[in-house]
């Protein structure tokens, strides 16, 4: 293994020794109070600036990511970001923009946010925007925080949300985070939800119904009318995920199917760098009645009675909001480059963006029957799947001992990156399969192509893929060691 | 991990929950096919001593390396005894589910609800 930066360290090593001052120094205690002054120096590691180059340089060359190879967690985990986003965040207008700077002397940065909010709008098909929330699931709590403002300022206490069992692992964990209480809807044999069980469970105690179009299964819920009916009837609201959205951008709208409340996934569809924990953003959606909830500050553009240049502020007034979800938009260089991306493709490239994921999606489908794989890996919902698909390993399982964990690590020997697996969980062995509409028909086709062979292969000979990967830098990981003894400490 | 089996001498709830009944109490644990299905178990949490649980409803969760699940109760009654050593070693419910990897003992409250669960070969029908 690697050794950690800390485990190279060598006491008194430097990389950079600065100039002796030539400003007289004051003591600290004087300038900082003694009880904010650690007692003992920072453990910081030593190391000269060679070997930090090539520590973390050596670090990165075992790392797998979009720009290495074929990905196909898809826009789920991110889709490629275009690299003229990086230019145009890093324009030091957006780079080096203050937290605190005073809204008067940031009115590019707010015109961007407040035009991005109406491009989210459109989208959406909903007219108001909030661009507070720091990241899908944060939308989400925010979306169910609305909906419980929307309810209490009516005067209804309702208890329940309702998901589906395809449902995100998010949906849940917010709704048991906003305090709701889980009910869960069955899925019908074409993947949709089944009508009859949201009618048994839909009542005035159901304060929403969280939704995701096309679903986990990569499917498009042609009932989706019928639901916004039933969950409207009994005054309840309907919460778009979106997770999927990469599936229908310019195609069709969130609000038009009847939800209510919305949110985005600016690094899925809007292509954002996502993982290492960076800045993220889920921006929310919302129709007119749940306006009054939004979270403040609201990005607004104001127009002078004069006939002045409009121009854009902070709005804190606003009685019956949520309140703050966040101290500061420090996440905006995110923003820049979701409203690069809007604005280069524009209104009919989005449409064309949503269009090649599906066909990618439904190629590579195709492919794979082509190639043979269904006797292994069957879909697991034979129907026109949207941007994303899910096979099932069970036959692969049964057949050849290898299970769909064994594929996804054999796949790493391919230089390919598995697919999402074991999720949706109501699909047995599931592989969730989503290209996005950046990779090429070679690329599927050698994706294809892969998959067919570590079948062959583990036809002759099981233990390969039972015991892969056999070429990445480390080896099949003790999942189950991982989870329940983590290492996370370095000891100093 | 080891290998399928389902013991004659246990009932069966179709949410792939075992029962071994004695007189009035009862042992639960979870298949072979339900720790299959669930890979590598890391976490379970018994209830606590005295709890009272209802045939056909979740009465702990067990979490493994891909999901956390709900744990079905095949018979109602009071828990009178919980495997405290699931806590440490959750991995015996791979090794060992009919044995080692039980899960509660529960005073039954009502014993027709026996009726109800399949024999071995009835619930292994039910997995194709």
């Amino acid at each position: 293994m690697t050794q950690t930066i800390f485990e190279i360290s060598q006491e008194g090593r430097r990389a950079f020794v600065p100039p002796a001052t030539d400003v007289p120094e004051r003591p600290l205690d004087e300038l900082i109070p003694a009880r904010l002054l650690r007692s003992e120096p920072a453990r910081l590691p030593e190391v000269a600036e060679p070997e930090i180059v090539r520590h973390y340089n050596r670090l990165s060359k075992r790392n797998f990511d979009l720009d290495t190879g074929f990905y196909p967690l898809g826009s789920c985990t991110m889709k490629h970001n275009p690299k003229l986003h990086e230019r145009v965040a890093a324009l030091p207008g957006n780079a080096r923009l203050h937290p605190a700077q005073n809204p008067r002397r940031a009115q590019g940065a707010l015109e961007l946010m407040w035009r991005l909010q109406g491009a989210l709008a459109e989208i959406a098909g909903l007219p108001h925007v909030s661009l507070q929330p720091s990241a899908g699931s944060h939308g989400e709590l925010a979306g169910v925080l609305l909906t419980r403002a929307y309810h209490e300022d009516r005067g209804e206490t309702r208890h329940k949300v309702l998901t589906p069992d395809t449902a995100h692992g998010t949906n849940p964990a917010t709704v048991t985070m906003a305090g709701y209480e889980l009910v869960k809807l069955a899925s019908n044999a074409d993947g949709g939800i089944d009508l009859d069980d949201l009618r048994a469970k839909a009542d005035e105690d159901v304060a929403c119904l969280m939704l995701t179009n096309p679903n986990t299964l990569g499917l498009f819920d042609p009932d989706i009318e019928e639901i916004a009916r039933i969950v409207h009837g009994v005054g309840a609201t309907l919460y778009y995920d979106g997770a999927n959205l990469n599936a229908i951008v310019g195609v069709c709208r969130p609000g038009d199917m009847g939800f209510d409340i919305v949110h985005f996934n600016l690094h899925k569809t809007f292509t954002q760098p996502h993982g290492g924990g960076g800045p993220g953003a889920g921006p929310i959606a919302v129709s007119e009645r749940i306006e009054p909830y939004l979270p403040r500050p609201q990005v607004v553009r104001r127009t002078p009675d004069n006939g002045g240049e409009p121009t854009f502020d902070l709005e804190y007034d606003r009685p019956k909001s949520i309140g703050r979800l966040r101290g500061f938009q420090g996440n905006y260089g995110v923003f820049v480059r979701s409203y690069a991306y809007i604005r280069s493709l524009g209104a009919e490239g989005l449409k064309e963006m949503s269009e090649i994921a599906v066909l990618n999606a439904n190629y590579l489908l195709a492919r794979l029957r082509e190639r043979g794989v269904a006797e292994y890996l069957p879909v697991a919902y034979d129907r026109l799947c949207m941007h994303e698909f899910v096979l099932s390993g069970a036959p692969m399982k049964r057949d050849l001992k290898v299970k769909t964990l064994d594929l996804a690590k054999r796949l790493l020997d391919h230089g390919v990156h598995p697919p999402t697996v074991y999720f949706p969980l109501l699909v047995d062995e599931a592989l969730l399969i989503e290209p996005t509409e950046t990779e090429t028909k070679e690329t599927l086709d050698a994706f294809a192509d892969t998959i067919a062979e570590i079948l062959r292969e583990a036809r002759e000979d099981p233990t390969i893929a039972q015991t892969a990967p056999h070429t990445t830098p480390v080896r099949r990981l003790d999942e189950a060691a991982a989870a329940k003894r983590p290492v996370i400490r370095q000891p100093l | 991990m080891a290998d399928e089996s389902y013991p004659d001498d246990l009932l069966y709830h179709p949410e792939h929950d075992w029962a071994r009944v004695e007189g009035d109490t009862a042992t639960f644990g979870i298949t072979w096919y339900a720790q299959d299905q669930l890979g590598e178990v890391v976490f379970f949490e018994p209830p606590a001593v005295g709890t009272e649980i209802g045939k056909d409803d979740a009465y702990t969760e067990v979490e493994s390396v891909k999901a956390v699940s709900d744990v079905v109760a095949p018979l109602s009654g009071e828990v009178i005894e919980v495997n405290d050593e699931l806590k440490d070693s959750p991995e015996a419910i791979n090794d060992d589910p009919y044995g080692a990897g039980w899960m509660v003992k529960v005073r039954l409250s009502d014993d027709s609800e026996t009726d109800g669960l399949l024999d071995a070969a009835a619930y292994r029908a039910t997995l194709g």
